[in-house]
């Protein structure tokens, strides 16, 4: 099957090699900032985590998202999302794989990565965080395949699968609530000590990743004889509309016990991000421009009428999707950071080669999920019209 | 003095973290051989022990800044601590590593500050460092176990081991700790440098020792020793006649952020009259 990977047109070599050429030029740059150091970075002192880990972050919920597909699918037999779930399982492996590079870019001594195994430490989140993501993309990669090999020989996929789908879902869920964890349990960083974290991260998870799917699925649509479905995608565009109410919903509890309960320090850092602090206003324009995005898109995906209008729904999880990722992949982090442990403002803004190493690691993400998808698409046209049962 | 296998290790563990290979009696090259046993070590009968270590500062006995300087740069230059500097001489934030440093009233205590506070209070400098803390955050969230508790209360960092995930630096509520962003030895001084003390390397996190190294050979915390007369302390708490111990006890102390539970062991004297 994999071999259907290699097998493209001329357009499909285009982009393959314009997705290399731009991971080519983050591994230029990733080697320069393995000579020097990660002060090639904006991170500093008082700002120690930045873009790398605010993308690790964002990334955590996109991987986790595909149980959004799964559970209608497999719990509910909403048969809709019968010929789909493949891509929200292909868009898992490759999130978590840019997960993993997002770590590994992020470490001061990458070299010594097998530490962590080494010296296995069960009281540190971020072992844990490490097991269930590694766990996670072997279970993902494992049902996907076996799937779309028993789709391609045209037989029902064996019995045992079921097992590792169904063990899926709960560990989607760990996955994201582990790497909240990693922010809600520090003592000290007010905006992180949150109860509803790891709740924020699911609902803006199950909002950020179906919206990538949908334009995903719309690509795919255009660009090859294989139809997700049109209704499978307005499943999904109501799947959206409701995690991003949550997700709302949940920040405006922040909002409410930060500024409510009138500790400064609960409110610092919101107020650094939303309106600035002690004249530093750096993050304020991308946080409104988030925040302006974010009721756009919720506008267009609550009517109904606006929502079943395919270029529509597009632009609104396009807007979703960057709204999200700027509040989840930059604000999150930083905003944690900002007052530093002195109440005092340090701001931080991502170097150029940090910006390109990020891209870089996308890249590579996307040449993973593009011959991913090369190869469901080619079983798919292969298989259209036959309804499989899983 | 006898000591089990497991204590050898400890202490040999110890020494190698912070460089010490030559208080480790000849190393062998050969790597193993049957029969052939560990590099053996005996323990200096001039180290100093204690249950607990501990430190108090009193700032009302600084009088100038110049007797601030002189105990962060006892400290810095000691263990070879970077000096990254702007062109214009003023201290490069962007790679700043700091172990001990000063730090006005309301920031070392944030909080703390009321507007009719007395001038004096409010524009004091306090010097802050680790706090070794009981309960440390740092140590309870480092993946590699790099960073760790001793049993004499010192958090110690192993810079073999860190893999330069800063998770520790996250958790820290105190700010103490630095990473080196890129090759620290850039910025040593080679006048000022501390041979008998090891360089780091790009790409981990380092911060106040208590001075571990000295304390084995019998010696106070440099920063200690250099400050005015009273100023500062250093000491067994768990002892009842140390010189911490009965500061503590008999006059208002207070430590930074007690209410997040880490059970800090730096404690800053408040009022400042003579002690012991
Ligand atoms: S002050 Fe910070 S670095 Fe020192 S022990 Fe406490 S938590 Fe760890
Ligand atoms: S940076 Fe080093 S010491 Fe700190 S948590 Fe990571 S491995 Fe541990
Ligand atoms: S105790 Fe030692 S390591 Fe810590 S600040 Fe003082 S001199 Fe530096």
């Amino acid at each position: 099957m994999l071999e259907k990977a290699f097998e493209g047109g001329k357009k499909y070599w285009a982009w393959l090699f314009f997705l290399g050429a731009l991971s080519a030029v983050g591994v230029y740059y990733y080697i320069q900032q393995f000579q020097f150091g990660l002060g090639l970075t904006g991170m500093n002192r008082d700002v120690s985590w930045g873009l790398y880990i605010g993308q690790f972050t964002f990334l955590v919920g996109v991987a986790a998202s595909a149980v959004m597909l799964v559970i209608p699918y497999y719990l509910h037999d909403f048969k809709k999302f019968g010929k789909i779930v493949i891509l929200g399982e292909f868009l898992a492996i490759s999130a978590v794989t840019m997960c993993i590079l997002f770590i590994f870019v992020d470490m001061g001594q990458p070299m010594r990565i097998m530490n962590v195994i080494l010296h296995p430490t069960p009281n540190s989140v971020m072992f844990w965080d490490s097991v269930v993501l590694s766990g996670y993309l072997a279970i993902n990669a494992l049902v996907g395949w076996v799937t779309l090999s028993a789709d391609r020989k045209g037989v029902p996929p064996p019995k045992w699968i079921k097992f590792f789908i169904y063990l899926s879902i709960p560990w989607a869920v760990s996955i994201h609530t582990v790497t909240a964890f990693l922010y809600s349990g520090l003592p000290a960083r007010h905006f992180w000590l949150s109860a509803v974290m790891a709740a924020r991260f699911l609902a803006s998870a199950f909002a950020a990743g179906p919206a990538l799917l949908i334009i995903l699925a719309l690509i795919v649509r255009k660009i090859s004889k294989f139809d997700p479905g049109k209704e499978a995608i307005q499943a999904i565009g109501k799947i959206v509309a409701y995690a991003m109410f949550a997700n709302v919903f949940l920040l405006g509890l922040e909002f409410f016990t930060a500024f409510y309960s009138g500790i400064p320090g609960h409110a610092a850092s919101f107020l650094y991000l939303y309106v600035g602090l002690e004249g530093h206003t750096e993050l304020v324009p991308l946080m409104w421009t988030s925040t302006i995005l974010a009721i756009v898109a919720l506008l267009l995906l609550v009517f109904p009428a606006a929502r079943k209008k395919e270029g529509l729904l597009a632009f609104a999880c396009l807007s979703l999707f960057i709204s999200l990722w700027i509040d989840k992949g930059f604000g999150l982090i930083i905003g944690g950071f900002v007052p530093n442990p002195f109440e005092e403002v340090h701001p931080y803004w991502p170097t150029m080669p940090e910006a390109l190493i990020t891209l870089g690691v996308w890249a590579i993400g996307f040449l993973v999920l593009s011959m991913l998808y090369k190869i469901a698409i080619s079983v798919r046209e292969r298989t259209a019209g036959i309804e499989i049962e899983h | 003095m006898s000591m089990d296998r497991r204590q050898f290790l400890k202490i040999a563990g110890i020494s190698s973290i912070l460089g010490f290979g030559a208080s480790v009696a000849s190393a062998t090259h050969t790597i193993w051989e049957p029969g052939l046993k560990p590099p053996q070590v005996e323990p200096n009968p001039d180290g100093l022990i204690a249950k607990r270590w501990a430190m108090v500062v009193d700032m009302s006995k600084f009088k100038t800044d110049e007797d601030i300087k002189k105990v962060t740069t006892a400290c810095h230059q000691t263990h070879n601590v970077p000096d990254f500097r702007n062109p214009d001489g003023t201290v490069d934030k962007k790679f700043e590593i700091k172990w001990i440093w000063e730090e006005p009233f309301g920031r070392t205590f944030p909080g703390s500050e009321n507007k009719f506070m007395s001038e004096h209070i409010k524009d004091m400098p306090f010097i802050v460092l680790c706090n070794h803390c009981d309960n440390p955050p740092c140590v309870r969230v480092c993946p590699t176990q790099a960073t760790f508790k001793l049993p004499n209360g010192i958090t110690m960092q192993d810079m073999h081991r860190c893999i330069g995930c800063r998770f520790c630096m996250a958790a820290c509520p105190y700010g103490a700790r630095s990473f080196n962003w890129t090759d620290p030895r850039k910025a040593i001084n080679p006048a000022t440098e501390n041979k008998a003390y090891p360089t780091r390397t790009k790409g981990v996190v380092e911060k106040c020792t208590f001075c571990t190294e000295r304390l084995q050979f019998g010696k106070i915390p440099a920063c200690v020793e250099a400050a005015p007369k009273g100023a500062m302390f250093f000491g067994d708490i768990e002892d009842p006649n140390s010189e911490v111990r009965k500061i503590v006890t008999s006059q208002l102390t207070i430590r930074r952020k007690p209410e997040l539970g880490t059970g800090p062991a730096v404690y800053y004297v408040i009022g400042g009259s003579d002690h012991a």
